[in-house]
């Protein structure tokens, strides 16, 4: 946020965003924000809630956009389709000199989540990801970071090559899937974001108690807001003090309920040091 | 007693039902066995239907390598369809290039990656006849039907799609089918079967009854059949006709019988009388001379006057009964007038009176007939004196003469006490007369006299009248007569 204001200042900057703002003007009049199947698969009501709430507390029209993966999530977010994003905690987004953090969500009172490798209920062998060799592995997206990068960092840290390692593995597109494809014998196990597994486990425990989680990880950086730099200053920050604000609102603590959240916090970039070490490591650096 | 033995009452019935049941069954089973292959046949052309419109939107998936996708797409209708009991398709599976399973909706029973060889004896089959196959779909039926639709991109093959059915996949829908044929064959054969058995009984009865009938046959004359036992004009129909007018012709050939029998018995009766008759005629005549000849010659006795006045009665009185019995139709004497039947009824006109009988007498004979007074008016008188004293006080008599075709007929008829029949069955013959003041020998004489006249006598007798119907043949020489 500092770093923000310290672009703000600076007249060129400032020229060039009157100059995008006119010319974005239509962008400017209602705040998109963009959202993956990673964390709110299509639940309508809530949406609905949160952007009744958003809209009294900015005073501007809000309107969320789905989409079915990070990528086009991400390419709308590089094409200013959306001004906002909830994505993941990887390097490209929150090191990304496009974009600005905005918030990092409370889970369990407390801005991290960790990876459940998630295997069906009657495999009680299961203790780690070394014990599934050549078995049916079930990603959720080359983009995220539970999903994808940290099992696949795990099994070549371990020496392995995390190409060959599995017999077969695939994309569902989302954390919700990977478990349902777990549970439907489709994959073996999936690597899957504790928020989500806790989420659906207090939602809809059917699906998640046909699960078992034979191993979590260590803690790392919920995954942020956040907003193209090219934001103007004023939304940015009313945007930032209504999400932050909602625990302490009623009709915002309804919302944050139903999302299983415990409110916003301002984001701390150290809290994703882990992730870019490890993006860092595989790629041979 | 076998079951062939059985009475046409309960064979029938039984028998039908028997049929009835058969074709019931026969036409039910076929129906069945056709609707399990219209039902095998509909369901697989179904199923060809959803794989094929599945193998559409599994392109992309299978040549992108998006198992999770391809799971998806196929996991979609066994979740919606599993609600219709019609439709029971196991799983799906899809095949790749390689004809090894790429997904399926049981990842346990068919795990990714898995080869066909190792999936069982029908998808070690199908393996062979996909090898064989030239991209067109293959049904493999070895327990499970399994049907496999080939995912061809401009000749290139990417995959190959199978639907497991179940062995008995169309098993409910046909149980639901096979019920409903049982519960509609049930209500057929409840409305059928009561039916041919009412059929059964009405056709049996009354041919049991003429069973029963025919075999007394020999024994008696049986009774007729009731009316309209049976009213139609086939072969049984025709029998119970026949079986009419055989029974009226065997009581007919028994009256004859009886009747000749009557004759015949009337005739010897009247040979033996006549015998009697002269053999006691001669000596009698012997005899009245004798006691006339000792009236007028003899001496005055006592005993001789008080015997032989008593000799001369029972001499006349067995003379006039010989005379009775020797009935000569010889006596030609004159010829019968319309006057004479007339002085018949002057003549008897004070016995009725007397009786206080109602006296109708209808004479229109006139002029002279060629037949013996004497002996007609003597049928007559013995006839309507009959009549008289058989009518009770207060009955009535008819009498009628007439002439015509040739004869001359009586007719008399009273309305007294009927005729027993065994009475009537001697009637005829001497000394068989009901009532007490006749000797007997008055209709024996009539019957004697007509016989002689050639002519007929017919008597009916019944509850409310007892009549004499008598036809004398007139002499032909003066037929017509020159008087009427």
């Amino acid at each position: 946020m500092q770093i923000c204001q310290k672009w703000m200042r600076r007249p060129l900057f400032l020229l060039g965003v009157l100059f995008l703002a006119a010319w974005h003007a239509t962008a400017a009049e209602v705040v998109r924000i963009g959202l993956t199947p990673a964390f709110l698969n299509e639940r309508h009501a809530l949406m609905a809630d949160w952007q009744k709430y958003l809209e009294r507390k900015m005073g501007l029209p809000v309107r969320f956009v789905l989409r079915d993966s990070y990528q086009s999530t991400m390419e709308l977010l590089n094409q200013r389709g959306i001004d906002v994003a909830w994505l993941c905690d990887c390097p490209h987004v929150t090191a990304n000199p496009d974009f600005l953090l905005l918030v990092t969500p409370l889970f369990q009172g407390r801005p991290y989540y960790r990876s459940y490798l998630v295997v069906p209920e009657e495999d009680r062998a299961t203790r780690g990801i070394l014990d599934l060799k050549d078995k049916v592995f079930a990603y959720t997206d080359p983009y995220s970071n539970i999903g994808y990068l940290f099992p696949r960092y795990e099994i070549k840290h371990t020496g392995n090559d995390p190409d060959h390692f599995f017999r077969r593995t695939f994309f569902t597109r989302s954390q919700r899937k990977s478990i349902e494809a777990v549970v439907a014998g489709v994959a073996d196990a999936a690597s899957v974001n504790s928020y989500i597994w806790e989420t659906i486990q207090l939602q809809a425990p059917a699906l998640t108690s046909r699960t078992r989680v034979a191993e979590k990880s260590k803690e790392y950086g919920f995954p942020p807001f956040v907003a193209d730099k090219r934001l103007p200053a004023k939304i940015f920050q009313r945007l930032q003090h209504a999400l932050i604000e909602m625990s302490a609102d009623p009709q915002g603590r309804e919302v944050l309920k139903k999302m299983n959240l415990d409110g916003f916090t301002l984001p701390i970039q150290a809290h994703y040091q882990d992730v870019k070490d490890i993006v860092r490591f595989m790629r041979g650096e | 007693m076998s079951l062939f033995d059985l009475s046409l009452r309960h064979k029938l019935p039984l028998w039908g039902g028997l049929l009835i049941v058969v074709t019931a069954l026969a036409v039910s089973g076929s129906n069945l066995l056709l609707t399990r292959e219209n039902l095998k046949k509909n369901m697989l052309s179904r199923s060809e239907i959803l794989g094929r419109s599945l193998v559409r939107t599994l392109y992309s998936a299978i040549s992108q390598d998006d198992v999770w996708r391809a799971y998806e797409i196929i996991n979609f209708p066994i979740r919606a369809e599993a609600r219709q009991p019609s439709f029971q398709l196991e799983d799906f599976v899809l095949l790749d290039a390689q004809n090894q399973v790429f997904i399926s909706t049981s990842p346990k029973t068919y795990p990714l990656q898995a080869r066909l060889n190792s999936l069982g004896g029908d998808f070690i089959k199908l393996e062979a006849q996909l090898a064989s196959g030239d991209g067109r779909k293959v049904i493999v039926e070895s327990g499970r039907i399994l049907l496999a639709i080939p995912l061809v991109m401009e000749g290139v093959q990417l995959g190959t799609l199978v639907l497991v059915h179940p062995a008995d996949y169309f098993k409910s829908s046909f149980n639901h089918i096979a019920a409903r044929t049982a519960w509609t064959t049930l209500l057929v054969l409840l409305i059928l079967l009561p039916a041919s058995w009412y059929w059964g009984r009405r056709m049996a009865a009354p041919l049991s009854m003429l069973t029963e009938y025919m075999g007394e046959l020999g024994r008696k004359l049986p009774p007729p059949l009731p009316d309209r036992i049976y009213q139609y004009g086939d072969e049984l129909g025709r029998l119970f006709h026949v079986y009419d007018q055989m029974r009226h012709e065997l009581a007919e050939k028994k009256s004859i019988e009886r009747q000749m029998m009557k004759t015949d018995r009337l005739a010897s009766i009247g040979r033996l009388t006549a015998s009697i008759a002269h053999e006691i005629n001669n000596p009698l005549g012997g005899l009245l001379t004798a006691v006339d000849t000792l009236k007028r010659h003899a001496k005055p006795d006592p005993v001789l006057e008080r015997v032989v006045p008593l000799l001369e009665r029972g001499l006349t009185q067995i003379k006039d009964i010989v005379g009775a019995l020797l009935v000569e139709a010889k006596a030609k004497g004159r010829s019968l007038n319309g006057q004479d039947i007339e002085d018949v009824h002057t003549l008897l006109a004070q016995e009725a009176k007397k009786r206080g009988v109602e006296w109708v007498w209808e004479n229109s004979v006139q002029g002279d007939v060629p037949l013996p007074a004497t002996l007609v008016r003597q049928v007559l008188i013995n006839l309507a004196l009959n009549a008289v004293q058989a009518a009770a006080p207060g009955g009535h008599v008819g009498i009628r003469a007439s002439l015509a075709e040739g004869h001359l007929a009586l007719e008399v008829k009273n309305d007294g006490r009927e005729i027993s029949p065994e009475v009537m069955e001697h009637l005829f013959e001497p000394f068989t007369g009901q009532n007490a003041e006749g000797h007997g020998l008055g209709l024996w004489i009539t019957h004697q006299i007509v016989d002689q006249l050639r002519g007929d006598i017919i008597v009916n007798s019944d509850a409310g009248q007892t009549r004499f119907c008598i036809t004398l043949p007139l002499g032909e020489e003066t037929w017509p007569p020159t008087s009427v």
